[in-house]
């Protein structure tokens, strides 16, 4: 009786806590969709019930910002960032995997110390480096410096050691040369690793902040993060152009988050495994 | 002739291998280890702008004298020290109480959890700026509830600015956690939690003595993340606070402080390069310090 008792208690405490949890991490989201729908003045004050200034945000939103052009500038960055870091990561996760050397091996233990390096230590001279190949507000200068990273070589070639080597053995008594077993074979094999890549690839690009702030300077080039950003940090902002702004921004990863939910998790644990 | 054979395929081998591996080097090589040296010995230059020469060890005199250095070290100290171990407490909390199959509706907690993740630091950073405004949704909700009497200055008092940013990068960043602690106690075999109940162990001491200890590379591995990610904390302070790590520096962080040493104030990039050395100097001594304490336990 009395373990019974017991566990009601802590049924209830296991179930109130983790919905409180659950409830306080949506409740962000909820409360952006319904500011989207109230006029700055409400939102700020706390009106937690769907208004009538959705179309008036909207309309807001469309004439401060060029909505096409900031959107098509983050597509840009984004979809250029993820495929050239997919393509020049997984060419070296299968490279360090596949064909060892003592060499490369150290070259790759060095690779992995760059890990640490804070990203706050790079830009200043990375900043320079823009600067001298007269690179600043453009987007090449957002994407170069984001394709080489550790990370996604390392996820690549941790994956590649599950890649079996007789599909190698067997492209190369059908006389397949190197760069059209990794084209026709490696890639087509390892599509989820090449998901959950792309998916820690599209939030790093979509979502990057520091250093587009620092290269961007007009507006015919900012990003959509770099515009909420700005929105926000007015003097006085308009609440519900901000909402406005910030779901629109936030629907592509969310999108990404519903559909591709198992590789997104995967693609979130990477490395431990 | 045998040996010619192999001498030719260690070749082939090798230049297939260089190949594959040279676009990823090249790029990491140029953006990542050269920008590195370059600010190290930038950090013994000073000047203004492009002008710059060589200072000794003067930078590292100015830090020591520096007021506004010392806040942001304290403060980028105050969040990593008061931060990550609420959120790994949380995580790991969360993620033994939704281990358990019995739990109904473990996939929506699961899934609500870790939404915050998909947000950009941006995004999120604007909408709690507005929801901890200080007449808005939580401190009215608060005042209703009866918790406080007045509402709180989230964003004016030096304390609660504070307050606000760990809360902000806690709610981020706790499911994304409790994610990987789920993912490692799906590899602990449940039977050992049944004879542990059986033998009547209490929940809290089945936490204590079997999801901790067999989690211990796991929570490692979070925590150098998590330290890493908050000595580099940046995107969110400067969107609570417009930019300025206000009120009166209260929450300026050590990027955040470089960025207007480098973009904001009259640029010194020698005198930056210095503070973000600093950065690199603490993830290295946090990681190593890390690593050694888990191996120290492990003994």
């Amino acid at each position: 009786m009395r373990t019974s008792t017991a566990n009601i208690a802590s049924a209830i405490l296991t179930y109130g806590f983790v919905g409180l949890m659950a409830f306080l991490s949506v409740f962000p989201f909820i409360w952006m969709a319904l500011g989207a729908t109230n006029s700055s003045i409400d939102i700020i004050k706390g009106r937690l019930a769907p208004g009538e200034a959705l179309a008036t945000n909207i309309a807001n939103f469309f004439t401060l910002v060029n909505v096409p052009l900031v959107f098509w500038n983050s597509a840009k960055v984004t979809i250029f960032a993820t495929v050239l870091t997919l393509a020049v990561s997984s060419l070296a996760g299968y490279g360090f995997e596949i064909f060892r050397s003592r060499h490369r091996e150290r070259l790759y233990r060095a690779m992995l110390l760059t890990l640490m390096i804070p990203f706050a230590a790079l830009m200043i001279p990375l900043f320079i480096m823009m600067g001298k190949m007269g690179l600043i507000n453009t987007h090449i200068a957002v994407v170069l410096p984001t394709i080489g990273s550790a990370f996604i070589v390392f996820y690549f070639r941790q994956s590649t050691k599950a890649f079996p080597s007789e599909l190698r053995d067997a492209a190369k008594v059908d006389g397949l040369k190197e760069w059209q077993i990794f084209l026709y074979i490696y890639v087509p094999v390892m599509r989820s690793t090449y998901a959950a890549a792309f998916i820690i690839v599209f939030m790093t690009a979509w979502n990057n902040y520091l250093w587009p702030l620092i290269v961007l300077q007009s507006n015919e080039t900012k990003t959509i993060t770099l515009v909420i950003s700005s929105l926000a940090s007015a003097y006085y902002p308009d609440y519900g152009v901000v909402m406005v702004g910030t779901i629109l921004a936030t629907l592509p990863t969310l999108a990404v988050f519903f559909f591709m939910q198992r590789q997104f998790v995967q693609g979130m644990l990477g490395s431990v495994k | 002739m045998a040996l010619a054979r192999r001498g030719g395929i260690g070749r082939y081998y090798d230049v297939n291998g260089w190949l594959f591996v040279a676009p990823a080097l090249g790029l990491i090589a140029l953006f990542m280890v050269y920008p590195i040296f370059w600010s190290l010995w930038m950090s013994f230059q000073s000047g203004r702008g492009m002008m710059m020469k060589f200072a000794g060890f003067g930078n590292i005199v100015r830090l020591w004298n520096d007021a506004v250095f010392i806040k942001a070290l304290t403060n980028t100290m105050t969040y990593f020290v008061v931060q990550v171990p609420i959120m790994i407490l949380l995580a790991l909390i969360l993620a033994s109480l939704l281990n358990n199959p019995r739990l109904v509706g473990r996939a929506f907690f699961r899934t609500a959890i870790f939404l915050p993740c998909v947000t950009s630091l941006v995004a999120y950073s604007v909408l709690f700026k507005g929801m901890f405004a200080f007449d808005g949704i939580v401190n009215s909700t608060l005042q209703a509830i009866g918790i406080i009497a007045s509402p709180i200055p989230w964003q004016t008092h030096p304390f609660w600015a504070k307050a606000l940013v760990i809360i902000a990068i806690t709610w981020r960043w706790t499911g994304y956690n409790m994610i990987f602690y789920l993912a490692a106690l799906q590899n602990i075999d449940r039977s050992i939690y049944e004879v542990a109940r059986i033998d009547g162990v209490p929940a809290w001491a089945r936490f204590t003595h079997i999801t901790i200890p067999l989690l211990k590379p796991v929570i490692l591995f979070t925590t150098v993340i998590s330290t890493i990610g908050t000595l580099q904390l940046f995107d969110e302070v400067y969107n609570l606070t417009e930019g300025k790590g206000g009120p009166s520096n209260a929450t300026l962080t050590l990027s955040l402080y470089i960025y207007n040493l480098t973009f904001r104030f009259m640029p010194n990039f020698g005198y930056a390069a210095t503070v973000s050395y600093v950065i690199v100097i603490l993830v290295a001594i946090l990681a190593f310090l890390q690593f050694f304490l888990a191996r120290e336990r492990d003994k």
